[in-house]
């Protein structure tokens, strides 16, 4: 009796082993089948939600439909920073995707994975598709290419800050609605104006409080974010912007918080709805807030490039871009990178890429999409809609505005966001505040230099 | 207990019968505890591509940022807070509960939030809370209050903790009634035949009547703001502004999955364990000794 109750335990555990282990190869098995049938798969795990994520669903079907080789599956992983963890822990467990869509701020810390990621030059190189990397826009590709001009991300949807500002607001206030400010010290004017005549609460708001306030500032002001280049001529990068006009912005704006001049709205696109409800009447935002801003806002409005500040500098730069691109992680067949770059030739085809443009709002990321655009007299219907491409294409980018390079970006951004919100609520003067986010900033740049040894 | 207590008379059949338990014990629990113990060791980029082992100098990097500090005091603080807003409330409502004759539509109402995710909760609160689009900036401006979590500390910690509380009344309410109704009708009978008033029954029977019953609430409610507050903290305010908001949980998080900084992120959770284990042995004394007396 003993004996039996023991023996049958036994095999009862064993089976349990067994059969964890018997399902797993014979899944392995059945999909290895159905590869060796249909098209091959690439999976392509991005971030984009609600309307921008049904057209990457259809894009997708599209290029699916263009061919019968291969079989693009993306899948919404979540927020930017969710998609990027997911990855990173997807590779760990040897679990990755072809593609893998990251957010411009996680862009130094994908470059340093030498060993997990698939340059996209190779990959094109290698899949033999036709490749010219100088069909791109500068400012774009600019963020993703090494010295040597070898681009090692794909860029997908690019964006840069424009100014949205309330035109119905600006005419019950007796201003011009067509001759938005273009400086500060008009956007101060104009935020009095509008407060005193008691058509809104405060002056304007801003979304992205690090992108718009320090790293934009810095590029349409032209002058550095830090030593090296903003972090492209080296992994030994420095902050300055405690030393910069920087600190007089940010002076202002605190002055300017307890004034009503300026309403800070929260971290990332958080700031939105006070535009939206029509409790201040301009904000900064990405161009691809564009639509977004069209549905929600119940009022005609309108963009115009950032403004600037008339007693430091004549006219701006240019801006950065915010967004994200499209990574190929290390680990997969030939063949299934070559149809990773069937599919980015596709993707950055004119007509894709103009229809993906007009649709979200994100920069078109070549210059053929751009004139097909302009072609198409999609400008020309939608005022406004050529803005941020003037802003970025009219001046040549410098070693200020032409992107920024730093690992542990992310975090970093997190940082400047914190000790914005110490100097908007008075807690900290405009210095103490970005002296101790640089000296924080700098921490972080100097543990991940010694992780990426 | 120790009379009932089943002899096997196999030394391995006992073992074979948890054998399951252990095995999820060990793969979900243990092993990633471990992994997180050696990983505390560790300077690691995010790819796992190149690690070096550097000793106890993520725990040094813990201990010396200001901003782990700050959330220990955080986590302290919101502890503290809750454990005492829940259970005065959750007491509170029982006791009035308790008084009445038809009980059960209360009863249902009062445990109803408990139902809801924490992660609900954050949203729910949300929209009330929302400095734009929320219904209590909104009737505080109508008496000029200034309502601003997004950019004072002091009104974000007030928003989470509120919050946090409102679900863990529920669960607070749910005990001390059913505590009530254990308690023999004959000791308040013979209190108010011998002319207690209503507050001496409450405070000199009831109160010490239901001391088993606090002890079990209050470390429950301390390990659910310690442990259980990441979805409401997540969906409220990323533990912002300027990390008025974040305790340790959520720091582990910010620190591992947003910053992607393994090693420190893994040096904290190591912390926390040791924490939770504290806890839960102090538990184990008190309420042994508790229900032996």
């Amino acid at each position: 009796m003993k004996r039996k109750i023991w023996t049958a335990s036994a095999l009862m555990a064993l089976g349990a082993l067994l059969w964890s282990n018997g399902s797993g190869e014979v899944e392995k098995a059945d999909s290895a089948a159905a590869k060796a049938q249909g098209p091959i798969e690439i999976t392509w795990w991005h971030a984009m939600g609600g309307a921008n994520g049904e057209k990457i669903d259809q894009i997708a079907s599209d290029f699916n439909a263009s061919q019968n080789e291969f079989k693009v599956i993306p899948v919404n992983k979540g927020s930017y920073s969710d998609t990027m963890t997911a990855g990173i822990a997807a590779f760990r467990s040897g679990e990755q995707p072809h593609i893998i869509q990251v957010y411009e701020v996680g862009t130094g810390t994908m470059m340093a994975a030498k060993g997990a990621i698939k340059p996209v030059y190779e990959v094109m190189k290698e899949g033999g598709a036709a490749f010219d990397p100088s069909a791109y826009l500068a400012t774009v590709t600019g963020y993703y290419t090494t010295a040597k001009g070898e681009m090692l991300s794909m860029p997908f949807n690019s964006s840069t800050p424009v100014m949205y500002y309330n035109k119905d607001a600006f005419a019950a206030a007796g201003l011009d609605p067509e001759n938005p400010p273009k400086t500060w010290e008009d956007v101060e004017k104009v935020s009095r104006i509008l407060v005193d005549r008691g058509v809104v609460s405060a002056g304007f708001t801003t979304t992205w409080p690090s992108w718009l306030m320090v790293e934009n500032f810095s590029a349409i002001h032209n002058i550095p974010l830090s030593t090296k280049s903003n972090g492209f001529e080296g992994m030994d990068a420095e902050f300055l912007f405690n030393k910069t006009l920087v600190v007089k912005q940010h002076e202002m704006l605190a002055k300017w918080q307890k004034e009503n001049i300026f309403k800070y709205g929260g971290r990332a696109s958080a700031a939105g709805p006070l535009f939206n409800t029509g409790e201040v009447a301009m904000t900064f935002g990405s161009s691809a807030g564009y639509s977004g801003y069209k549905q929600n806002c119940d009022f005609s409005f309108g963009t115009s490039p950032l403004p600037y500040w008339a007693s430091e500098v004549k006219g701006i730069q240019n801006s950065i871009i915010g967004g994200a691109s499209l990574w190929v992680f290390e680990g997969h067949s030939a063949e299934e990178y070559k149809g990773v770059a069937r599919f980015f030739n596709y993707l950055s085809s004119a007509e894709v890429q103009a229809d993906w443009h007009q649709f979200t709002g994100y920069l078109p990321i070549t210059y053929a999409a751009y004139d097909l655009t302009k072609k198409q007299g999609y400008y020309a219907a939608n005022p406004g809609t050529e803005v941020a491409l003037i802003q970025m294409t009219t001046n040549q980018p410098t070693a200020n505005s032409k992107g920024l390079r730093f690992g542990s970006y992310n975090q970093i951004r997190d940082i400047i966001n914190d000790e914005q919100e110490a100097i908007f609520s008075g807690e900290k003067t405009a210095q103490q505040g970005l002296d101790d986010a640089v000296k924080r900033a700098n921490e972080l740049l100097r543990q991940f230099e010694k992780a990426n040894k | 207990m120790r009379d009932k207590q089943i002899i096997y008379k196999s030394p391995v059949l006992p073992y074979l019968l948890i054998l399951p338990e252990l095995v999820i014990i060990l793969l979900f629990f243990f092993w990633p505890a471990a992994q997180a113990f050696y990983q505390s060791f560790l300077r690691e980029d995010p790819f796992g591509l190149s690690s070096t082992f550097i000793w106890f100098e993520n725990y040094r990097y813990v201990l010396t940022d200001p901003f782990y500090l700050s959330s220990l005091k955080t986590t302290f603080f919101f502890t503290l807070w809750v454990t005492l807003f829940t259970m005065v409330s959750g007491l509170g409502l029982a006791w009035l509960v308790f008084q009445l004759k038809e009980r059960e539509t209360y009863q249902t109402f009062i445990i109803w939030p408990y139902a809801l995710a924490p992660a609900v909760v954050g949203v729910i609160w949300y929209f009330i809370f929302n400095p734009t689009l929320g219904v209590l900036p909104w009737v505080l401006s109508l008496f000029g209050g200034n309502w601003d979590p997004k950019l004072l500390g002091k009104q974000a910690v007030l928003m989470v903790v509120i919050a946090l509380s409102w679900k863990q009344i529920s669960y607070n309410f749910l005990f001390y009634l059913a505590g009530l109704e254990g308690i023999p009708k004959s000791y308040t009978e013979a209190a108010m035949v011998a002319g207690a008033s209503r507050s001496q029954i409450f405070f000199l029977i009831i109160r010490p009547l239901l001391a088993p019953t606090t002890f079990f609430l209050l470390t429950m409610n301390m390990l659910y703001t310690l442990f259980d507050s990441f979805g409401t903290i997540h969906n409220l305010t990323h533990g912002g502004p300027n990390h008025a908001t974040e305790n340790l949980v959520y720091k582990v998080y910010a620190d591992g999955f947003i910053g992607l900084n393994l090693g420190a992120s893994s040096a904290q959770s190591v912390i926390i364990m040791v924490m939770a284990v504290a806890l839960t042995l102090f538990q184990f004394k008190f309420t042994d000794k508790g229900g032996r007396a």
